[in-house]
């Protein structure tokens, strides 16, 4: 009934090869692009920005950049904490720095040198992988929160170690900062979210991502035809760590305004975005929005329901909602260790052959 | 239609559930889990206590009745950030959120939301300054208060110098431990003493090497800024290299039963700064058993009373209290607005005969806020810990912090803040 594909008939390569193939899918991703675009900032309100949605695309974009490392080029890493701390700092100097310059610019530039950073503590990946790796990029979580911990120069010297974000405007309407508006703050979140992951498709399918993905599966083999180990793997560090931050400096200028780096990007930080791409799906694009969804909302209407709803003691909410979590991750992950895009799939394959299976 | 029914059930689930308006409205950012959580219970509950005290003796402030929701942080910002929104719709007075790191992210939202934030003995310091923090209170004490007054016990110790001596501050490496460096570090040219700075990572269990290096250095005295786990793990450590407790005095935070009873008989003598009395010889205690713990009202059934961050969490309900009794005076309305409230707080008196009045006869130190002065008068005391009996005693006076140190590094912070979030200090003569 929903996934009727008769007479969704293909005649070219470049309409068989497109991101949505289904017809019914692109309608769904148009008008979920439009309604988020054209409704969601005219009805959203602080609540929604600051608790629901700006963290959720935040953290999709870095669930996004972690899925390009870990997912399609098979680089375990567990340093995206740090890496989203670079991100912020870049930006916390940049907006200090040159206030004239366009934020858009400065996050841009953020993920810029990110990437930079994301590739120097990439090369031991071309020695060594797997579990080694993951210690390797654990290094580099706890030695960036130390650096920026460490010396003053990051945090411009203030008494307390934190950095603050200033007023910055993009067209007139200010996107960091108190005075910024919740349909402002959602916007630019959902601008880079939206052109982020359309840049992560179009990278995962074409000559790149299938370089990442043939070191993923047997990099050896790889090799033997032809793809280039260190281009492919310093890339995927590259672009992954771009993306991871802009997470983080959006964390930090949009959605926090304040930070500290060793509470807003610890280790917890990292495992956080590890566990996302886990549950959303390795090596896809809608499970890294699936999982940011999971991993952030699942908490917050746990609060509700629990807290607000059923009124029970706020101790006893955080421990049995930290219970529920960890039981469903578990549960999902037997069910379907591929994850929550995996799942998605399986319906949509059912859906298809509905009414008649095989 | 089930799934449609799902979203809906989803889509109430995500709102926040909203209380009623007609109450006055003080949200409880409290957090009774985590690394924190054993400390931030006390508090809470001495916090919730006061106002159903409020509500079940007086039938409320003015005849409005009070609600406490409570919210929990887990001392997390994100997760405090969330607090604060999903509570800021329903009316909400003041929020206190017992947490520098949270006070520090809302600082400027509270500026445009127009809601008080009361930081009593923690948040940051310069928010003293009234002109530049126009919606932010922090008295009767800060941080900066607590270096100088520490500073100065020790003045009192060695006849007025310090020349020479060597001083080790043990920090939790956060926003909250690394307030005082600058006072130190300023006090320590003024009286010539040498300042080591130890940071330990939060939460603060891993502590070895930096006992270690107090060991080898003998430092004549040792301060600490630490929370929650912390403060177990600093004082078993102190005790375990025979470090003098009469030479080691905590910061107001480091100063609760909790943090010394593991350590038994090895924590005697510690000391801690303190800005309220401590044990249950107030006449509020009787009115409390009366009217909120024996009719079994009491927050977690009143386990923690009279212990000190019980008292503390109290104290800040009384100031809080105090805050909105002035605005109701002043506006002529019981059911007052945020906005109102500010003005009760920047003319908030509170005496020491309206303490007696209360039932807690010099409980606190009698200040006043002005437009101006956000901070009272900074007074703090030493407590110090007696082992056997296990109970705190307070061992001086009230001491006025160094104003001549303080009063120049409050302007310049703040300052340097107004001239960051591009803030024009407001006039206060007129």
């Amino acid at each position: 009934m929903l996934y009727r594909e008769a007479g969704d008939f293909k005649t070219g390569y470049r309409s068989d090869g497109q991101t949505f193939p289904i017809r019914l899918d692109r309608w769904g991703y148009y008008a979920l692009v439009a309604v988020a675009f054209l409704v969601v900032p005219f009805l959203i309100n602080d609540y929604w920005a600051n608790a629901v949605l700006v963290p959720f695309l935040i953290y999709a974009i870095a669930a996004l950049g972690l899925n390009i490392l870990t997912g399609y080029a098979g680089q375990v890493s567990l340093g995206t904490g740090g890496f989203m701390a670079v991100g912020a700092y870049a930006v916390y100097k940049l907006m200090t720095a040159f206030p004239d310059v366009s934020i858009v610019i400065h996050i841009l530039l953020a993920g810029g040198i990110t990437a930079i950073v994301g590739m120097l503590f990439g090369l031991p990946s071309l020695r060594i992988k797997g579990f080694y790796l993951a210690v390797a990029t654990l290094a580099a979580q706890f030695f960036l929160v130390w650096l920026f911990n460490k010396v003053p120069w990051f945090y411009n010297y203030s008494a307390s170690g934190q950095i603050t974000a200033p007023e910055r405007t993009v067209l007139g309407m200010a996107v960091t900062g108190p005075a910024t508006s919740a349909p402002a703050k959602y916007l630019i979140c959902l601008c880079f979210a939206f052109v982020l992951a359309w840049i992560a498709r179009n990278l995962t399918r074409g000559m790149l991502g299938r370089k990442w993905m043939a070191i993923r599966d047997m990099d050896i083999a790889a090799e033997i035809i032809g793809v280039n180990p260190l281009t492919a793997k310093l890339s995927a560090f590259a672009v992954s760590s771009f993306f991871v931050g802009i997470a983080g400096a959006l964390l930090f200028s949009v959605y926090l305004g304040a930070a500290e780096v060793g509470e807003a990007f610890g280790i917890n930080k990292s495992f956080l975005i590890l566990f996302m791409i886990i549950i959303g799906g390795l090596g896809s694009i809608f499970g890294s929005f699936a999982g940011a969804a999971f991993m952030v909302l699942l908490p917050v209407l746990l609060k509700n329901v629990l807290v607000g709803g059923l009124g029970w003691p706020t101790d006893l909410a955080a421990h049995i909602e930290l219970m529920i979590v960890g039981v469903l991750i578990i549960a999902f992950l037997i069910v379907e260790p591929h994850g929550l895009a995996r799942l998605w799939a399986l319906a949509k394959e059912k859906l298809r052959l509905w009414p008649f299976p095989h | 239609m089930k799934t449609l029914k799902f979203a809906a059930l989803v889509a109430a689930g995500l709102m926040a559930a909203a209380p009623a308006l007609a109450d006055l409205v003080v949200p409880n950012l409290s957090y009774r889990t985590g690394p924190y959580g054993a400390n931030g219970t006390q508090y809470a509950d001495g916090f919730n206590d006061y106002f159903t005290l409020l509500n079940e003796r007086d039938g409320g402030i003015g005849g409005e009745k009070v609600q406490v929701p409570e919210c929990e942080t887990a001392y997390n910002t994100e997760k405090g950030v969330e607090c604060y929104e999903s509570t800021k719709g329903s009316g909400a007075l003041v929020y206190n959120p017992l947490s520098t790191g949270i006070t520090y992210q809302l600082i400027p939202k509270v500026g445009v939301d127009k809601i008080p934030l009361y930081t009593p003995g923690y948040g940051r310091t310069s928010a003293k300054n009234g002109k530049v923090f126009e919606w932010v209170f922090n008295a009767p004490t800060n941080y900066w208060d607590a270096a100088s007054v520490a500073v100065k016990h020790f003045l009192d110790l060695n006849n007025g110098s310090l020349e020479g001596k060597k001083i080790a501050l043990v920090y939790h490496n956060s926003a909250f431990g690394k307030e005082p460096i600058r006072t130190l570090q300023e006090l320590s040219a003024k009286h010539g003493f040498t300042l080591t700075e130890l940071p330990i990572e939060p939460p603060g269990q891993e502590q070895k090497s930096q006992w270690l290096q107090i060991r080898r250095d003998k430092p004549d005295y040792v301060i600490m800024w630490g929370w929650g786990v912390m403060n177990q793990a600093a004082i078993q450590e102190a005790a375990n290299i025979r470090f003098p407790m009469e030479n080691f005095v905590g910061v107001y935070w480091s100063g609760s039963e909790i943090d010394v009873t593991p350590v038994g008989a090895g924590a005697n003598g510690y000391k801690a700064l303190t800005f309220h009395g401590v044990g249950m010889d107030y006449p509020i205690y009787d009115d409390l058993k009366t009217h909120v713990i024996d009719p079994g009202k009491a927050s977690q059934g009143g386990e923690h009373v009279g212990s000190v961050l019980y008292s503390r969490g109290m104290y800040a309900a009384v100031v809080i209290s105090e805050a909105i009794r002035k605005a109701q005076e002043i506006h002529g309305t019981s059911a007052i607005t945020a906005v109102q409230l500010r003005d009760g707080f920047e003319a908030l008196e509170i005496s020491d005969a309206r303490l007696e009045e209360l039932g807690l006869p010099d409980f606190g130190p009698a200040f006043t806020i002005t437009c101006d002065n956000h901070g009272g008068n900074g007074m703090a005391r030493i407590q110090q810990w007696d082992a056997e009996g296990k109970t705190w005693s307070l061992i001086t006076e009230f001491t006025e912090p160094d104003a001549e140190v303080l009063d120049p590094l409050i302007l310049e912070d703040s300052e340097a803040y107004a001239k960051e979030a591009a803030i024009t200090p407001r006039d206060c003569a007129s």
